[in-house]
């Protein structure tokens, strides 16, 4: 496999398989999602072999018809983009193994035309974020869109009601986009992502260019489900098939974050740095909100596939947030637990897809004492809700970690309070679960005990492979912070990174005891010097 | 108003995205909704083919014969027609997943009348 073969390698497949599959399962229903899972295991080898010769420190880049960067449509894998594609890739390989049992139940006589969709799907989400291309990252995320739109669809007349809000505000959130890119577009005449972002700071002055970023970050931020605009969500994740919520709950939120940061830090930053926008208080406080109305509406919920709707939004605020503060650290952990909440929430998804697979039930009563019926993916569940807490040494500990220091190190005191109280509040309907499910009164079934239900395999593994990939990674995560995405984030906000000194004085309000120390958190605003201070 | 002779063509388009909305937030029929999206997207795809128009500019076709006073020709850039013709093509996708939606919508409730759809409940 050449270098320059990689990024058609990762995007190609699922594409294609796309194609065969509505021809196939006219045919031979049942080669499709072999197909498919082929198909998937492709991008997945290759985008592990980006992401090592990314850390190995080379960028892919692949032009469309030999049409050199700025006049051509190029894809270019960095470091995040090898990362983010590994992720998607995976994530689409756990679900597509899952699919076989779930859509035989959920989508029976249309499995050829849900993983064809699906297939379309996750190449759309691929694209979004291997381009290096601003116009072609539209056309990618209205092909993730749509597709997300009909798998939705898929789970009858009420997921079609919830679909079709999705696809107003969704297509409104696209429409923003280009309608900021038309404005960067008219500024500069590029749409290359590296052109624009060396020709942007000499357009820094003109009142074009902030309100073009505002028009992005609203767009995103709609497509994110950031509080105010989250109201498409619940019901959207609630009425679609499974396989379908795994899928674009895990990912479909997660990748809009990834092309704002990509377009805000890596394209926009070094015109907009100068101009001093207040985006961490206009975009955090909106994503804080967000997190506590996230938390809290999620307590209230009886309908369990509900309750992780809502914590995804307030998890997806954690995201925002990250990026909103915007210095390194934060950015670190908002990619950390880009990946950490595409692995938890896809698991959490499959598993109660998996309960109501087996019991016809979504509902917290049903959940009374489960441990005994399926042993493993109710282990699973406890795994997924430590991590969902950031309990250590799963990935979500380390994420919530790095961006507790990120909104430390930018003074941002108010945020490091939310998280806090979101972390007991998820503590909260989590353990209120798992009480449920470990400690409920036993529910004898006329009189006998209630006998062990397992998942059958294909279902198990894709829920085990990523509940164990939630302790891999945490493990991982200092090799994976420090080490990926360290170099990555700071090549976007390094160079203006804000600088800030963390001093540590006893404190002399607190005289009795004064062993505590109190965190100084001085911010020198962008002080030309930038100073290394971390590690 | 100057502002507002010279560059007549953002004014109409911010009128349109303004409609746009307007049809999205306050009608509420369904179809009406979609119909204010398609005028917002419309908005957006013509304020892309207005930043293409050069005062005098031709069809950027390379002519065979050059002009016998070697005058530069003027083009209107082609890369934005270029552009909007993929974002026609993804507006037209949307309209048709979301009217396939719509039929499912009337099929399950009978109406597309939101405030009726909100009183039948999931």
């Amino acid at each position: 496999l050449t270098a320059s073969l990689i990024p058609i390698a990762i995007v190609l497949p699922p594409l294609l398989a796309a194609l065969l599959i509505t021809l196939l399962a006219l045919r031979r229903p049942a080669l499709a999602r072999a197909l498919l899972l082929a198909a998937l295991l492709i991008s997945v080898v290759a985008s592990a072999a980006a992401l090592w010769r990314c850390a190995l420190g080379e960028t892919l880049t692949y032009q469309f018809g030999g049409w050199p960067a700025p006049y051509g449509i190029v894809y270019g894998i960095d470091t995040l983009a090898a990362l983010a594609s590994l992720l998607i890739t995976s994530i689409g390989l756990a679900a597509t193994v899952y699919a076989g049992p779930s859509l035989a139940r959920e989508a029976a006589g249309n499995e050829g035309a849900f993983l064809a969709t699906s297939a379309l799907l996750l190449s759309g989400m691929i694209g979004m974020v291997i381009t290096a291309d601003l116009f072609n990252l539209y056309v990618f995320l209205e092909i993730a869109a749509i597709t997300a739109y009909t798998l939705i669809a898929a789970g009858g007349g009420t997921a079609a009601l919830a679909s079709f809000r999705y696809l107003l505000i969704g297509t409104v959130g696209a429409s923003f986009y280009l309608l900021g890119l038309a404005y960067l577009f008219a500024l500069t005449g590029t749409l290359n992502m590296s052109d624009m972002a060396a020709r942007l700071p000499a357009f820094a002055a003109q009142p074009a260019v902030i309100t073009a970023i505002a028009f992005i970050v609203t767009g995103f931020a709609v497509k994110m489900a950031v509080f105010p605009m989250h109201g498409w969500l619940p019901d959207a994740y609630t009425y679609a098939p499974t396989v379908a919520t795994a899928l674009i709950g895990a990912l479909m939120t997660k990748v809009s974050a990834f092309a704002l940061l990509r377009v805000l830090y890596g394209v926009a930053w070094p015109a907009v740095a100068p101009l001093d926008l207040p985006i961490t208080s206009l975009l955090g406080w909106p994503a804080a909100i967000g997190v506590l109305v996230g938390s809290v509406m999620a307590l209230a919920q009886t309908d369990v596939k509900r309750l992780l709707a809502y914590s995804s939004i307030s998890h997806v605020g954690y995201i925002a947030l990250g990026l909103a503060i915007g210095n390194s650290d934060a950015l670190v952990g908002a990619v950390l637990h880009i990946v950490a909440h595409s692995l938890m929430k896809g698991c959490l998804f499959l598993i109660v897809g998996g309960v109501s697979y087996r019991f016809g039930i979504r509902v917290e009563e049903g959940f009374q004492h489960l441990a005994r019926k399926m042993p493993v993916a109710m282990a699973a569940f406890v795994l997924c809700a430590l991590s969902m807490m950031g309990i250590p040494p799963t990935i979500g500990f380390f994420s919530k970690w790095y961006l507790l220091l990120g909104a430390l190190r930018a003074g941002e005191i108010g945020f490091v309070v939310i998280l806090l109280v979101s972390t007991l509040l998820n503590a909260w309907y989590f353990f209120r679960l798992i009480e449920r499910i470990y400690f409920g009164h036993e529910e004898e079934e006329g009189g006998r005990p209630a006998t062990e239900r397992e998942l059958p395999p294909s279902m198990l593994g894709p829920i085990a492979v990523l509940a164990s990939a939630l302790i891999v990674v945490g493990t991982l995560s200092y090799p994976l912070a420090d080490g990926l995405l360290r170099r990555p984030v700071d090549s976007f906000v390094g160079t203006l990174e804000r600088s800030l000194e963390v001093t540590f004085e006893p404190s002399h309000e607190w005289g009795g005891r004064g062993t505590r120390e109190r965190a100084n958190v001085q911010t020198l605003e962008r002080s030309l010097v930038w100073k290394q201070w971390s590690r | 108003m100057e502002l507002m002779e010279a560059r007549y063509e953002y004014w109409m388009t911010s009128g349109l995205i303004l409609l746009g909305f307007y049809g999205l937030f306050v009608k509420r029929n369904l179809v009406k909704k979609l119909i204010g999206l398609n005028i917002l997207q419309s908005a957006v795809i013509l304020l892309f083919i207005s930043l293409a128009m050069k005062s005098g500019g031709t069809v950027p076709i390379l002519p065979h014969h050059p002009p016998h006073d070697h005058a530069p020709i003027v083009y209107a850039s082609p890369l934005p027609h270029v552009l909007m013709l993929t974002a026609i093509v993804v507006m037209v996708a949307t309209s048709g997943v979301a009217f396939a939606l719509l039929i499912l919508i009337h099929r399950r409730y009978g109406t597309l009348n939101e405030a009726q759809l909100l009183e039948q409940g999931p």
